[in-house]
């Protein structure tokens, strides 16, 4: 483990490194005199300030939000396995998309697509439900709030299967294709449908670092150093989901990266939240935008859909850094 | 007599569809050093945990100073009241220094450094607790008995006046026991802090203790000084068993050893 200082240096470098480099990676290399061109005639001018830059600002902006709201679900829930898409939030996007896709719906608002919208009403429904069931429940206790999670989320998986089984082959193709999560089609429209979200949540959880800290130590010695457990708890949900609801509506259900980024970077220079929420910010969008760019130029012209690179590189590095790590567990 | 630190009346405590506490009613007065005694199950900590509205009663009034516990805010109470878990078998990934420091959590503020105030406060709490060796050390690498010691040097670093424990030398080994009874007995006498500990070892209680409170199955059965619990069978009773006194030397109170005499 390096100092959480030199560790956020060193994130930091290398998310430099990744976002200037990476819109110029494609199906073609865009040299720097090209973009810096005038004339925005030129065709790879305009693929690269049109096309990339914006898909490398939201792939960056997506993975920095999944990966800060599996760190906090796993300070909340002190379970290394809680993230918002083991709670449901990500079968309930998913939900929203195939509703959407077997409706037919063809509208759009604000230039975000129907499919967007429903995804987003899903994932917050199913935040609503698991937060309503652990209500029935007295104590909003950890254990009730991962059940419900896995309840709903396994209650929608059913209905996204049966609505799969009962789609034309076209249509259920569709549905597959956005479960697998993906960056094709975003644009500058996209990247500002997620900032706001992404931008205040960020700030509230600036506001609770301490509270995060102490919430890792557990419900009653938070309490006792004067955290206020529930109201604390009740803003961290909504916040994250809200967030993750956001990023899912757009790039489809991302997942591995609010599981593993945080583990990694908790490897690296400590559990302090001060370190930890910057680290997993940095982290997690370098670690998403070069996925995406691996996904975009691994099978090029084709695309790989980039849930399956976060996956595929994730894993293994993951179970890597777990098996050589020689710090006591 | 001393004013009031806490008053308890008429307190019911209910968790999940269990009575765990029924009508109890306790004074613990400033300055005091009340031990909770009773066998396994008899609300001890579910009381302890009421203190610092860990817990919330069903019923009954519960005053901090003389107002209502309900009308302070958790940070108004952790400016005030400390609490000390059961020695946590879990380990922690913070630095001996940064664990204390999270004891200043009420009297920081979001997005502002820790002060000159905050530091000083830490560093007389590792002092206090002999943990000033150790303050760059991860919490991991201690022992149970260094980690009890860090728990309470965290809780002497929020800056109250207040102390609940809840069985502080439980796990322990004789060598670690010692310190914390003799650090309780220090902060006691000579930083003048009012104590609630609770314990199911009698000998524990008595010997740091200047007031006890006894409870079986939720209920206050015995409320007095150390002295008093010794005398006559109100021990016997607490704890429905049988127990022998044994004369130590240097020790006004004897030693209580629990059983019939071979």
């Amino acid at each position: 483990m390096i100092s959480p200082r030199n560790s956020l240096i060193l994130l930091l470098v290398v998310a430099v490194l990744t976002l200037a480099l990476c819109p110029l990676i494609g199906m073609k290399w865009i040299p720097l005199s090209t973009i810096l061109h005038a004339d925005s005639s030129v065709m790879d001018a305009n693929i690269f300030w049109k096309i990339r830059v914006p898909r490398v600002l939201t792939a960056f902006l997506a993975g920095s939000a999944l990966a800060v709201s599996g760190m906090v679900f796993q300070a909340m829930f002190r379970n290394p396995l809680a993230t918002p898409f083991t709670l449901g939030v990500s079968s309930g996007a998913s939900l929203g998309a195939a509703l959407s896709v077997t409706l037919g719906l063809g509208f759009s608002l604000f230039g975000v697509s129907a499919t967007s919208i429903l995804a987003f009403v899903g994932s917050s429904v199913s935040i609503l439900l698991v937060y309503g069931l652990t209500r029935l429940r007295q104590g909003f206790s950890t254990a009730t709030m991962l059940l419900s999670g896995v309840a709903v989320s396994f209650f929608f998986s059913s209905l996204i299967l049966f609505l799969q089984y009962s789609a034309e082959l076209y249509n259920s193709f569709r549905m597959l294709r956005w479960v697998m999560g993906g960056l094709g089609t975003v644009g500058y429209d996209s990247l500002l449908s997620i900032f706001p979200f992404v931008a205040t949540g960020v700030l509230l959880l600036a506001y609770v670092t301490h509270e995060l800290n102490l919430l890792v130590l557990g419900d009653d010695i938070a309490m006792s150093r004067g955290v206020d457990v529930r109201k604390t708890k009740r803003l961290l949900f909504f916040v994250t989901s809200l967030m993750v609801g956001s990023v899912v509506a757009v790039c489809g259900p991302i997942g591995f990266i609010g599981m593993m980024v945080p583990h990694i970077c908790r490897l690296l220079g400590g559990h302090d939240h001060r370190y930890l929420i910057p680290a997993s910010l940095l982290f997690g969008g370098t670690f998403l935008t070069i996925c995406d760019t691996f996904a975009r130029t691994v099978l090029s012209p084709a695309e790989l859909p980039v849930g399956v690179i976060t996956a595929f590189l994730g894993g293994p590095f993951f179970v890597a850094l777990l098996l050589t790590s020689k710090e006591r567990r | 007599m001393t004013a009031s630190i806490f008053s308890i009346r008429d307190l019911s405590v209910q968790l999940g569809n269990a009575d765990i506490l029924h009508s109890v009613s306790v004074e613990v007065g400033e300055g005091a050093c009340t031990a909770i005694i009773g066998p396994n199950g008899a609300g001890k900590t579910t009381l302890l945990k009421c203190l610092n509205r860990i817990l919330t009663p069903a019923s009954g009034t519960l005053e901090l100073r003389g107002k209502p516990l309900g009308t302070y805010t958790q940070k108004d109470i952790a400016r005030q009241v400390a609490y000390v878990p059961q020695v946590s078998t879990t380990s922690f990934e913070f630095t001996v220094y940064d664990f204390v420091m999270l004891g200043r959590y009420p009297h920081l503020s979001p997005f502002t450094a820790v002060s000159k105030e905050d530091k000083d406060a830490v560093l007389y709490a590792l002092t206090l607790t002999n943990l000033l060796p150790f303050q760059d050390r991860c919490m991991t690498t201690l022992s149970g008995g260094e980690r009890q010691a860090v728990f309470i040097a965290a809780a002497l670093a929020q800056g109250g006046s207040v102390l609940l424990m809840d069985e502080p030398t439980t796990y322990l080994d004789y060598k670690h026991q010692i310190e914390v009874l003799a650090l309780i007995k220090r902060l006691h006498r000579e930083e003048n802090m009012t104590l609630v500990l609770v314990t199911h070892d009698v000998n524990h209680a008595v010997a740091v203790s200047n007031h006890v409170v006894g409870l079986v199955e939720g209920r206050v059965c015995f409320d007095g000084t150390p002295e008093t619990l010794l005398d006559g069978d109100t021990l016997d009773t607490v704890f429905d068993t049988p127990f022998q006194r044994v004369p130590c030397a240097g020790q006004t109170l004897p030693l209580v050893i629990p059983g019939d005499p071979a």
